[in-house]
């Protein structure tokens, strides 16, 4: 079976700087990946390259049979690439079902003239989004809250709705920057369950990148290993906990 | 009953709940119609103040889309405006006097020309200039605006400085407010319907946005597009009820006019703007009438400090807009 995204010696210098170089990636159908590295090391980069925000200097990505080099991040995701973000970045001024609404547009029939002339077919497909972004919420315990402004939520909210949001784009592929960043013990128990749950629910591939040791270890079915944009280590979380290099980056010398 | 859960939820963000958006239009232009037929009972006065505030509600709704809802801060609505007046007029002015039915026939269609001149102008503007932000997109739209001045005071076809005047008095009740109508139900429409949720994700981050599917900038020239034809139309309007246009009318301070009316109402709420436009526009002209009155004549000279002195007043104390009542929420 082909790997659904497939890097080939992604590499991308900013002047003299390489942050990541030759960077091999693959990532199976279903499969949950993990991709951690001290602070700096090139992670969000490599995320950033995945999902067209950055172009790679050179090497080749390909996702689900087709480059994405070149292609910008709205056409990316059109692909089945979603992401959500290190810092949540919700949109702030709509409520928590226009949040996902908004992403709806993606598996719109009409266009702009279907909104303007307000026919029937529009307000089919209206209903049936509505339908369907409630359905969503609802998965993820979030449709008691769908009036609220998304900024209202607690924390643990905010991250679960970034998660649905990036669900509605209906991905093949979901990255997660840093889930667990900023949360306490049992928020990140709780992550962890969700996480297996939505690959278990969607049986779609998931790539989490996390300074949470604990966490990816427990959840992932490999983890690749970054240091100074360099791939120093890849395999099983046991593997990977024993390997002489990866103790070496994160403890020093 | 979900239905109707996520129909309140459509509403709940953004004020206006236009599910009865046909009957909103159609019932706002069949009273346009109605109100001209008795235009000619109503103190002439008057009348020029009503054109005045539907022109202000198409320009500043229209505006609304592309600084309110998508976030875009253009300061060059009336160089948008300027060409949509002065398309008209040309093309009016090539018609003598005609029948009720071919006025009003070649009318619409040199509102429409004026709309499309507008919108291509907007095209144009926009596809080099929607890749700045905020204070740049500003400057380079001010510029813009400035260059339509510049350019029709040197067109000595179109009169140049001196103006131009407009044959044909035809702006009307029925047509300002019946387009005032139009643009608030095209606005309205666009923005609450689930493709249209996308300029709002364009103004609250363009990063996610960007992230999420949306094509950024193709939504932001789509919003200046449609606002620059509305600003067309708004111009034909004023164009065939002043029945005389000059470069300067449609300066920098006019475009600043159409920017203050969408902040006064609060960016991105359409009923806020309506009502400030109503009253921006009725502002001074309420100020001109006080001064009329004994005692009160020094109001005449300092009618433009008082004025600015309530905008600063009302921005003071009610930053998020005059007409928002949303709740406001803590602090961050």
């Amino acid at each position: 079976m082909s790997a659904l995204l497939q890097l080939e010696k992604a590499t991308i210098r900013f002047g003299g700087l390489t942050a990541v170089s030759d960077l091999d990636l693959q990532i199976g159908r279903s499969e949950l990946v993990g991709l951690i590295g001290p602070n700096g090391a090139g992670k969000t980069t490599a995320f950033n390259l995945i999902t067209g925000v950055y172009q790679p200097t050179s090497g080749a990505i390909n996702f689900d049979g087709q480059s994405t080099v070149g292609r910008k991040p709205y056409q990316i995701t059109k692909r089945g690439i979603a992401r959500t973000f290190q810092n949540i970045r919700l949109f702030p001024s709509l409520n928590v079902f226009d949040n996902v609404r908004a992403v709806f547009h993606l598996h719109l029939h009409g266009d702009v003239r279907h909104a303007l002339w307000r026919g029937k077919g529009y307000h089919a497909e209206e209903k049936s989004i509505a339908k369907r972004v409630l359905e969503l919420l609802e998965i993820f315990q979030l449709g008691k809250f769908r009036d609220e402004p998304a900024k209202s939520l607690s924390y643990g909210d905010q991250r679960r709705l970034e998660i649905v949001r990036a669900l509605a784009a209906k991905p093949k592929l979901l990255l997660l920057d840093e889930p667990a960043a900023g949360m306490n013990a049992t928020e990140k128990v709780e992550l962890t369950r969700l996480i297996r749950f939505i690959k278990d629910k969607f049986q779609i591939s998931i790539l989490l990148v996390e300074h949470d040791m604990k966490l990816v270890m427990e959840i992932c079915e490999r983890i690749a290993v970054l240091d100074y944009g360099v791939k120093i280590a890849e395999g099983k979380p046991d593997e990977v906990r024993a390997n002489p290099k990866v103790i070496a980056a994160y403890l020093g010398d | 009953m979900r239905i109707n859960a996520s129909a309140m939820a459509f509403s709940s963000s953004f004020k206006m709940n236009f599910r009865h958006a046909k009957s909103f239009l159609l019932g706002a232009i069949a009273l346009g119609l109605l109100a001209s037929l008795f235009a000619d009972r109503i103190n002439p006065y008057w009348l020029f103040i009503f054109y005045d505030i539907g022109i202000s509600i198409v320009m500043a709704v229209s505006l609304n889309l592309i600084n309110g809802y998508t976030g875009q801060f253009s300061l060059g609505h009336a160089g948008f405006m300027a060409v949509g007046a002065y398309t008209s007029a040309v093309i009016t002015n090539q018609f003598g006097d005609l029948s009720f039915f071919a006025a009003n026939g070649i009318f619409a269609g040199a509102l429409l020309a004026g709309g499309l001149a507008a919108a291509l102008a907007g095209l144009l503007v926009g596809i080099p200039t929607l890749r700045l932000r905020g204070d740049y997109l500003a400057i380079v739209t001010l510029g813009f605006g400035e260059i339509i001045r510049v350019i029709l005071q040197n067109m000595d076809r179109v009169g140049g400085a001196r103006g131009l005047s407009v044959m044909h008095g035809w702006t009307n009740l029925f047509w300002t407010f019946g387009l005032a109508a139009v643009t608030v139900y095209v606005v309205a429409s666009l923005v609450n319907s689930t493709y249209g949720r996308g300029f709002i994700a364009v103004h609250d981050d363009e990063v996610a946005a960007e992230a999420m599917g949306i094509n950024t900038t193709k939504y932001k020239v789509t919003a200046f597009v449609i606002g620059a034809f509305f600003a067309g139309i708004a111009g034909g309007l004023y164009a065939h009820a002043k029945q005389f246009v000059t470069p300067g009318g449609f300066g920098f301070m006019q475009s600043i006019t159409f920017v203050v009316m969408v902040i006064l109402g609060g960016m991105g709420n359409t009923v806020g703007v309506i009502l400030a436009a109503i009253l921006l526009t009725l502002l001074p002209e309420g100020l001109r009438q006080l001064a009329g009155y004994p005692h009160l004549g020094w109001i005449g000279e300092t009618r433009m400090i008082i004025y600015s002195l309530l905008l600063i007043i009302l921005m003071l104390t009610r930053p998020q807009g005059l007409f928002s009542f949303k709740k406001t929420s803590a602090p961050k």
